[in-house]
């Protein structure tokens, strides 16, 4: 099963230019505008078109493309989780079948099919290189030029009889309709945000419901985007906890070892904590923690989870080596915590540039000002 | 849950109602209601509650909606200040490896 599901890596990736939208590159487009290939693992078969075999593909997910999703949430192979750009066939599609573009991204992509279990639909999917709708619209690989491009490539004009093309909603931050109907002859038509509301669109008529239209950010929707958060946090605490635990050996009557069985472990502790703090607890309970900013959402949790942290710990508050050492993750939790609430802004599915760029000019500041004073009264616990 | 709101007064959308045909495009693509219209022009029912993804300005024919179009990403914002490329949904290119394709990021779910 996992060689299988190793196939489905798309055949151009580490060939794709390096700006993708570039002109020029003739002999370069001419093999990206290729038709998808047949034997990608979760092709079923094949339709015929004009000018070739269409990939037919299913309602229904494998077990690979499940596995699939869970790595990509949790960061394996996530940045080449991609189909072969083109056309689609779901189901048996005819000539006068409704015409749904995607990304590339393997997710968007099985999203999409799996929200039309008994439909037959023509699904064209935008080369936007494995990234999703909305961040590949944002960034403009899902865009006007791409879309047209690709309409042409896939023959779209001699496979439909109509000239109507159903866009997810969130690609229209790089797709203007009115361009593409000029350059393609096909009219744009917004669907609903979630793939899941596509069926009940079709169904009225292509009309949305002004709540399809409404990006919300519920809490599965954060829930899942919490694997990625802690993956990213790996790499740092890697380096982060060797090094706390190698401080806390200094200083003390005790010996090195125990005061890193002792302080060193209380202090990984900590950090963990500001980890749950900022990529766990901030994304699972966001609407409810006051405050606009993320950072301050974040502050909001890590301060009591420190405060509690070194309560439990019951150091001798009298001396000043344990006050510094308390005081010092009562500054670093929180700083923590705040910087990754912060970070949880690009996840999260309302922020602003504008905005976010506001919010860093005093939360950088003051986090990278409670982080340095904290590992400053830190290192000076050590060797008092 | 109620709709999720960013910080106040900082967004860059502008309307100029006057060039406004009232096709209600705009009002489509947002994701957010941010806009309204009342007799065949274009308002703002939510100002606030843009996060500037450009949808709209994207999608209107006649220029009248303009917003500075960017990703909420404080890690895209650190990516560019720290000089990777491609301040945009923390995807960066890395510079010192252009070949090996985008790598990072922790927004694009």
């Amino acid at each position: 099963m996992m060689k299988v599901c190793a196939n489905d890596s798309p055949k151009k990736q580490v060939l794709l230019p390096m700006a993708p939208l570039a002109a020029g590159a003739a002999s370069d487009s001419q093999t990206e505008m290729s038709p998808p290939r047949l034997e990608q693992a979760f092709v079923t078969g094949s339709v015929a078109g004009p000018s070739g075999r269409i990939p037919r593909v299913s309602s229904a997910l494998t077990w690979c493309d499940r596995w699939g999703a869970i790595k990509a949430r949790w960061g394996v192979g996530r940045m080449h989780y991609a189909v072969d750009p083109g056309l689609y066939a779901l189901g048996s599609p005819d000539d006068g079948s409704p015409v749904l573009a995607t990304a590339n991204y393997k997710m968007s992509f099985d999203c999409l099919r799996e929200a039309l279990p008994g439909r037959d639909a023509w699904v064209l999917v935008l080369d936007t290189e494995g990234i999703n709708v909305w961040c590949a619209a944002g960034k403009g690989s899902f865009g006007t030029e791409e879309l047209v491009r690709r309409i042409t490539a896939s023959g779209l004009k001699d496979i439909v009889k109509h000239r109507n093309l159903i866009l997810p909603q969130l690609g229209a931050p790089g797709v203007a309709a009115h361009l593409v109907r000029k350059q393609s002859g096909f009219k744009i038509h917004y669907g609903p945000v979630l793939a899941r509301d596509v069926a009940a669109y079709l169904d009225a008529g292509l009309r949305a419901t002004g709540e399809m239209r409404r990006k919300t950010f519920p809490v599965r929707e954060r829930a899942v985007l919490i694997p990625i958060e802690l993956v990213a946090t790996l790499k740092p605490a890697m380096i982060i906890i060797p090094i706390l635990l190698l401080i806390s050996g200094f200083g003390g009557e005790r010996g090195f070892l125990q005061n890193m069985a002792q302080d060193g472990i209380f202090s990984v502790l900590a950090f963990l904590c500001a980890i749950l703090s900022g990529a766990v607890l901030t994304p699972l309970l966001l609407p409810y923690l006051p405050g606009r900013a993320f950072t301050t959402k974040g502050i909001v949790i890590g301060l009591p989870i420190a405060v509690a942290l070194i309560y439990a710990w019951g150091g001798d508050l009298h001396g000043w080596r344990d006050i510094l050492f308390g005081g010092s993750w009562l500054l670093l939790i929180p700083a923590f915590s705040a910087y990754l609430a912060m970070n949880f802004t690009g996840a999260s599915t309302y922020t602003s540039l504008s905005g976010v760029k506001r919010e860093m000019r005093w939360a950088l500041p003051l986090e990278i000002g409670a982080g340095l004073s904290g590992f400053a009264a830190l290192l000076v616990s050590r060797f008092i | 849950m109620k709709n999720l709101i960013y910080l106040r007064d900082v967004v860059t959308l502008r309307l100029d109602r006057d060039k406004c045909s009232g096709c209600g495009m705009c009002l489509e693509v947002c994701p957010h209601g941010v806009l309204a219209i009342d007799e065949k022009r274009v308002r703002f029912r939510n100002r606030d509650a843009c996060m500037e993804c450009g949808a709209c300005s994207r999608n209107c024919p006649v220029g009248a909606v303009s917003v500075e179009a960017g990703v909420g990403c404080a890690a895209a914002v650190i990516n560019g200040m720290l000089n990777r490329q491609s301040a945009t949904c923390g995807c960066f290119v890395d510079p010192k490896n252009p070949s090996g394709g985008r790598a990072g990021g922790t927004c694009c779910s």
